[in-house]
C-alpha cells in the first residue's frame, strides 16, 4: 500500500490525540479555575502551545510571582524544543524559509517524535515528502490541542470541589516525567532538579527553581559525558 | 517586582512575551542556524531540560500540598508515586495519570 506522505502523517498522528485531548481539557479547566477568562487560557494554548510551559506559567501566577520570573521559568521548560528545531535541520533545512517558519510554530513533542523517527525509516523522502509528512501530523494534533482547551475551559466552572483539582497539575507533571526518565543520566538530573528546588525553596520568587533546575542540566550532562567515556558497568567510585 | 493579577492585562503580557520566546527557541536552529553543526556541550544540555525543570517544580507541590494548608499528606504522596512508577513502567502520560488519578481518589474515598 503506497500512501502519499501527508496522508501517512496524518494517520500516524491522529493516535496521539489520546494524549493531547486530555491535556488540553486538563489545561482549560485549571486556567479557568485559576481564575484566567477563557481568551487568555485559549491565548495560552494557541500562541504558547506547550502544555508542560502552559501548566508551568499559571501555577507560578497563583503563586504571586513575579511576572519576568513566570516568563522565566516556563521558558526553561521548553528548552528542549532548542533541541527538536537543531534534530530537524538536516531532513527540512533545505526547504523555503516560510515553510520552515511555519514548521517551527507547530513544532511540539508529538509532530517532532514522528517526524524524526519516520524520515529516519524513510531514506528515499526528499524535503518536499518531508515537510508534507510533518504537515500531516499537525493536522490533528493542533486542533486536538486547542479544541480540547476550549472545552475544558467552559467545562471548568462545572468541575466539583470533592474532585481533589489541586492535584492535578502536579499529577499531570509526574506524568509527563516517567517517560523522560531513560538513562542514568536522565536519572540523576531529575533527582538533583527534586532535591534542589525542595532545598531551595526558602529562595525568593521562584529563583530556587532555577538554580535546582540549572545543578540538574550540568548533572545530566556530566553523567553522561562520564558514561559515554566509558563502558557500562565499569564506572569507579570518585 | 510585583505579582501579576490574575485574568488581568499582566497576563496577556505573559503570553505574548512566552509565545514570542517560546516560537524563537523553536526556530533557532531551523530559520537561523541552518546547517552548521552545533557543539556537543549545548546538545547534551538540552537533552535534559525536561528533567531539570518539571520534577523540581512538582516536588514542593506534592510534599507541601497548598490544599492541606502545606502538611505533608500520605494520600497524595502514595499516589504521586504510582504516577511515577507506571509512567517509568509503562512509558506512557495517559496510563500514569489515569493510575495516579485512581490512586488518589480511591484512597481519598476509603480515608472518608
Amino acid at each position: 500500500m503506497v500512501r502519499s506522505p501527508f496522508r501517512r502523517g496524518v494517520a500516524e498522528g491522529l493516535p496521539f490525540l489520546v494524549i493531547m485531548v486530555p491535556f488540553g481539557a486538563l489545561f482549560g479547566v485549571l486556567g479557568v479555575e485559576a481564575g484566567l477568562p477563557i481568551a487568555q487560557v485559549m491565548g495560552f494554548s494557541v500562541l504558547v502551545i506547550a502544555g508542560a510551559s502552559q501548566f508551568t506559567a499559571v501555577q507560578l501566577m497563583l503563586d504571586s510571582v513575579p511576572a519576568v520570573i513566570v516568563v522565566l521559568s516556563a521558558l526553561a521548560v521548553n528548552l528542549r524544543m532548542a533541541m527538536y528545531s537543531a534534530a530537524m535541520v538536516p531532513h527540512i533545512g533545505a526547504a523555503p524559509l516560510w515553510q520552515r517558519s511555519l514548521i517551527a510554530y507547530f513544532l511540539v513533542d508529538q509532530t517532532y517524535a514522528l517526524s524524526v523517527s519516520a524520515y529516519e525509516d524513510r531514506v528515499d523522502w526528499g524535503v518536499a515528502d518531508k515537510v508534507a509528512y510533518f504537515a500531516g501530523t499537525a493536522l490533528p494534533v493542533f486542533p486536538a490541542w486547542v479544541g480540547s482547551t476550549f472545552v475544558g475551559a467552559v467545562l471548568g466552572a462545572r468541575v466539583p470541589d470533592e474532585w481533589a483539582l489541586d492535584f492535578a497539575l502536579p499529577l499531570a507533571f509526574l506524568a509527563l516525567v516517567g517517560p523522560l526518565l531513560k538513562t542514568r543520566a536522565h536519572v540523576a538530573a531529575a533527582f538533583v532538579s527534586v532535591v534542589g528546588a525542595l532545598a531551595l525553596v526558602w529562595v525568593p520568587w521562584n529563583l530556587g527553581l532555577i538554580l535546582a533546575a540549572i545543578l540538574a542540566l550540568m548533572t545530566g550532562a556530566e553523567v553522561e559525558r562520564r558514561t559515554a567515556a566509558r563502558p557500562v558497568g565499569t564506572e569507579q567510585r570518585t | 517586582m510585583s505579582p501579576v493579577e490574575i485574568g488581568g492585562p499582566g497576563v496577556w503580557g505573559i503570553i505574548a512575551a512566552l509565545g514570542v520566546l517560546t516560537y524563537l527557541t523553536r526556530f533557532v536552529f531551523l530559520g537561523i542556524v541552518g546547517d552548521r553543526p552545533l557543539p556537543g556541550w549545548l546538545l547534551r544540555h538540552l537533552r535534559y531540560t525536561g528533567v531539570a525543570v518539571l520534577p523540581g517544580l512538582v516536588a514542593p507541590l506534592i510534599v507541601w500540598p497548598a490544599a492541606t494548608g502545606g502538611e505533608m499528606d500520605p494520600i497524595r504522596l502514595i499516589a504521586s508515586a504510582v504516577a511515577l512508577g507506571v509512567g517509568v513502567w509503562r512509558k506512557d502520560v495517559v496510563q500514569a495519570v489515569v493510575a495516579g488519578a485512581l490512586v488518589m481518589g480511591g484512597l481519598s474515598w476509603l480515608n472518608g
